[in-house]
C-alpha cells in the first residue's frame, strides 16, 4: 500500500455514516425516545418469540376458567371460553405490528412517488395531483379506510390495505413539500445541466435529503395505523374471530364489562403502549434529525 | 376578507364534486357484482335484477353519475336496502346527534387543552407542567374506544354515577363527550405549551414585562392572541379526527349518531345509507376547514390573503 493510499484509508467515514452515528448519538441522549424504543424492542421480541412465550394456545379453549381475573395459570385472566389473555395479547403484537408496518408501507409505496413526481414537474400535473389529494383529504383518516373497507369487504388484508390507502395523502403532501425545498438547490440545477435523466435525478440527488422527515413521518404513521386498525378491528370491520387481534378482543371483552373488566383493560393497554412507543421514537427521531435542535 | 372567504368558497366547489365522486363510486367499486351483493347473499334473481334496475348499473357511468348528482342536488340520496326509508330521513335524524356530541368535545377539548397548556407553559418543569405533560403523552396514544370502555367500567359500573349509554338526559353526553374530547385535549395542550413558550421568549414579551404590566395581562392580552394561531389550524385539522373518533365513541356509547349509523350500515351492506354518511361527514369536514381558514385569516393580519394585498 502506497504512502497516499494509507493516508486515504484513515479519513474519516463517509459523511452519511457519520450524520448516521450523530443520529444516534443525540437519540441515545433523548431517554424518552429510547423509552420508547425500549417498548417497541419489547413487544417486536414478543411478536417474534410469541409462540416461546405464550403459555397457551391463543386460541385454545378451557371452559373451566372461562372469565376468570388475572391469576397465577393465567397471568392476564382468561377470556369467555376460558383462552389465555396473556397469550392472546402477545400473539395479538403480532398482528398489530404487521398491520402498522405493511400499511405504512403501502402508504408510503403509493404516496411518496406520487408526492415527488407532483413536486419536481409542477405546472398542471402538480395542479391537477393537489386537487386529487385535497379529495382524500376531505375525508377523516380513519372515514377513508372505514369506506375501503365497506369496499373491499372486512378482513385484515383489507384493513392493511384500507389503512394504506388512508395513510397515502399524508406521504403525498409530505413528500412533496420536501421535493418543492430540494428541487431549488444549487446541485439539483447542476445535475440537471449535465443532462443527467430526471428519474436519476430524483432517485439520487433529490429523495435522499428528504429521508428524514419521511422517516419520522413514519414513525407517527405506524402509531396511527395501529390505532385505525384497533378501531376497525373495534367495530367488526378488521380481524375476525378467533384471531387475537387487540381491537376485536376489546369489543367482544365489553359484553362483559361488569364481571370481567381484566378483557377490555389489558388489549387496551397493549394497544395504548405499542402507540406510546412509536410516538416517543417518533418525536426522538424528529430531533435528532433536526439539525437545529442539535447540540454539540 | 370577504375576497378572500368567496376564494376559499369557490375552491372547494371541485373538492366538493371530488368528493361526490369518490362516494358514488363506492358501490361501483364493489368486487364482483356489485348488486348482488348489495342484495344479499340469499337475495333472488329477481330482486337483484330490480336493485341492479334502481342503481341504473347497466348504464354507461356518466349516466349513472348524472342521475346520482341530479338526485342528490335535489336532497334524495335514495332508499335504504334495510329500512326503506329514504337516507336523507335518516341522515337527518342521527346528524345532530352527532353535532352535538362531537361540538361538546371540542368544546372540553378547548377548554382541559387550552387551559393545561397555558399553566404548563407559564411553570416550566414544575410539577402541573410534568403531569398534564405526561397526561397529553398518555392522552394521544390511548386508543378512543377503550378510553371509552375505561369511563363506563369506573363511572358507571364501579361508582354508579352516569349512564353508561344511550341518549336521553344531559347525564348522557358527559362520558362520550369527555372520551372523545380527551384525546384532542391532549393535542391541544401539547401545541398550546410549546406555542405559548415561543411567543414568552418573543421580544415584544420582555418590553410589556418591563413596561411593569402584570403577568396575567402579558399572558392573556399579549402571549395568549398570538399563541393562539397554531392551535387553531391544529383544532382545524383535528376535527377531522374527532368526527373519525365520533364513530368509535358512537358506537361504545351506544349514541344513535351517523357513525353509528354508517358502521351498522356497513355490517347491514346497506350501501346508499353508507354513501350518505360518508358524504355527509366529508361535506361537513370541508366546512368546518373552511371557516377554521376563515379564523386563522382573522387572528394573523400578517397573512395576505387577497391579490390587492399581495400587492
Amino acid at each position: 500500500m502506497s504512502k497516499t493510499e494509507c493516508v486515504i484509508s484513515k479519513l474519516p467515514t463517509p459523511q452519511r455514516d457519520t450524520e448516521l452515528r450523530q443520529v444516534w448519538r443525540h437519540l441515545r441522549r433523548n431517554r424518552l425516545a429510547m423509552a420508547g424504543l425500549a417498548v417497541l424492542a419489547l413487544f417486536l421480541l414478543c411478536a417474534i418469540f410469541a409462540p416461546l412465550l405464550a403459555p397457551y394456545d391463543p386460541i385454545e379453549t378451557n371452559y373451566d376458567v372461562a372469565l376468570q381475573g388475572p391469576s397465577t395459570e393465567n397471568v392476564l385472566g382468561a377470556d369467555w371460553l376460558g383462552r389465555d389473555v396473556f397469550s392472546r395479547i402477545l400473539f395479538g403484537s403480532r398482528i398489530s405490528l404487521t398491520i402498522g408496518l405493511i400499511s405504512v408501507t403501502i402508504g408510503m409505496v403509493i404516496g411518496v412517488p406520487i408526492g415527488a413526481i407532483s413536486a419536481y414537474y409542477g405546472g398542471k400535473l402538480d395542479l391537477f395531483v393537489q386537487r386529487l389529494i385535497d379529495i382524500l383529504i376531505a375525508f377523516p383518516g380513519i372515514l377513508l379506510a372505514i369506506m375501503v373497507v365497506a369496499v373491499l369487504g372486512v378482513g385484515v388484508e383489507n384493513v392493511m390495505i384500507a389503512v394504506g390507502i388512508a395513510s397515502v395523502p399524508i406521504y403525498t403532501r409530505l413528500v412533496r413539500g420536501s421535493v418543492m425545498a430540494v428541487k431549488e438547490q444549487g446541485y439539483v440545477a447542476a445535475a440537471k445541466s449535465l443532462g443527467i435523466r430526471d428519474a436519476r435525478i430524483i432517485l439520487r440527488h433529490i429523495m435522499p435529503n428528504c429521508l428524514g422527515p419521511i422517516i419520522v413521518q413514519s414513525t407517527f404513521q405506524i402509531a396511527t395505523a395501529i390505532l385505525w386498525a384497533a378501531g376497525l378491528g373495534f367495530l367488526g370491520l378488521g380481524a375476525q374471530p378467533p384471531d387475537p387481534e387487540w381491537g376485536a378482543m376489546l369489543s367482544k371483552g365489553r359484553e362483559y364489562i361488569r364481571t370481567a373488566h381484566h378483557l377490555t383493560t389489558y388489549p387496551g393497554l397493549a394497544i395504548l403502549f405499542m402507540v406510546l412507543g412509536f410516538n416517543l421514537l417518533g418525536d426522538g427521531l424528529r430531533d435528532a434529525l433536526d439539525p437545529r435542535s442539535r447540540k454539540y | 376578507m370577504y375576497g378572500y372567504v368567496i376564494r376559499r368558497l369557490l375552491l372547494a366547489v371541485p373538492v366538493l364534486i371530488g368528493v361526490s365522486i369518490l362516494v358514488f363510486a363506492i358501490i361501483r367499486f364493489i368486487p364482483g357484482d356489485p348488486a348482488r351483493a348489495i342484495a344479499g347473499v340469499h337475495a333472488s334473481t329477481e330482486y337483484i335484477e330490480q336493485v341492479r334496475k334502481e342503481l341504473l348499473l347497466d348504464e354507461g357511468l356518466h349516466v349513472q353519475y348524472y342521475v346520482y348528482i341530479t338526485n342528490l342536488l335535489q336532497g334524495d340520496l335514495g332508499r335504504s336496502t334495510f329500512t326503506g326509508r329514504p337516507v336523507t330521513v335518516e341522515l337527518f335524524n342521527r346528524f345532530p346527534n352527532t353535532i352535538v356530541l362531537s361540538a361538546s368535545a371540542m368544546l372540553i377539548a378547548t377548554i382541559v387543552g387550552l387551559s393545561a397548556g397555558i399553566i404548563s407553559a407559564t411553570r416550566r418543569y414544575s410539577l402541573f407542567d410534568n403531569a398534564s405533560m405526561l397526561g397529553a403523552l398518555v392522552g394521544v396514544a390511548a386508543p378512543v374506544f377503550w378510553l371509552g370502555v375505561m369511563f363506563q367500567i369506573l363511572f358507571s359500573v364501579n361508582l354508579g354515577w352516569l349512564p353508561s349509554g344511550g341518549m336521553g338526559t344531559w347525564k348522557h353526553l358527559i362520558l362520550p363527550a369527555l372520551t372523545l374530547g380527551l384525546a384532542t385535549a391532549a393535542l391541544i395542550a401539547r401545541i398550546t405549551r410549546s406555542s405559548m413558550l415561543e411567543v414568552l421568549r418573543q421580544d415584544y414579551i420582555t418590553t410589556a414585562r418591563s413596561k411593569g404590566l402584570v403577568e396575567r395581562v402579558v399572558i392573556y392580552k399579549h402571549a395568549f392572541k398570538n399563541a393562539l394561531i397554531p392551535v387553531v389550524t391544529v383544532m382545524g385539522l383535528q376535527f377531522g379526527t374527532l368526527l373519525g373518533g365520533a364513530v368509535l365513541v358512537e358506537t361504545v356509547f351506544s349514541w344513535p349518531g351517523i357513525g353509528r349509523l354508517m358502521v351498522d350500515s356497513i355490517l347491514a351492506r346497506d350501501y346508499p345509507v353508507v354513501q350518505g354518511a360518508v358524504l355527509l361527514l366529508a361535506v361537513f369536514f370541508v366546512l368546518i376547514n373552511l371557516v377554521v381558514d376563515v379564523i386563522y385569516a382573522f387572528l394573523d393580519p400578517r397573512i395576505s390573503y387577497g391579490s390587492r394585498e399581495v400587492d
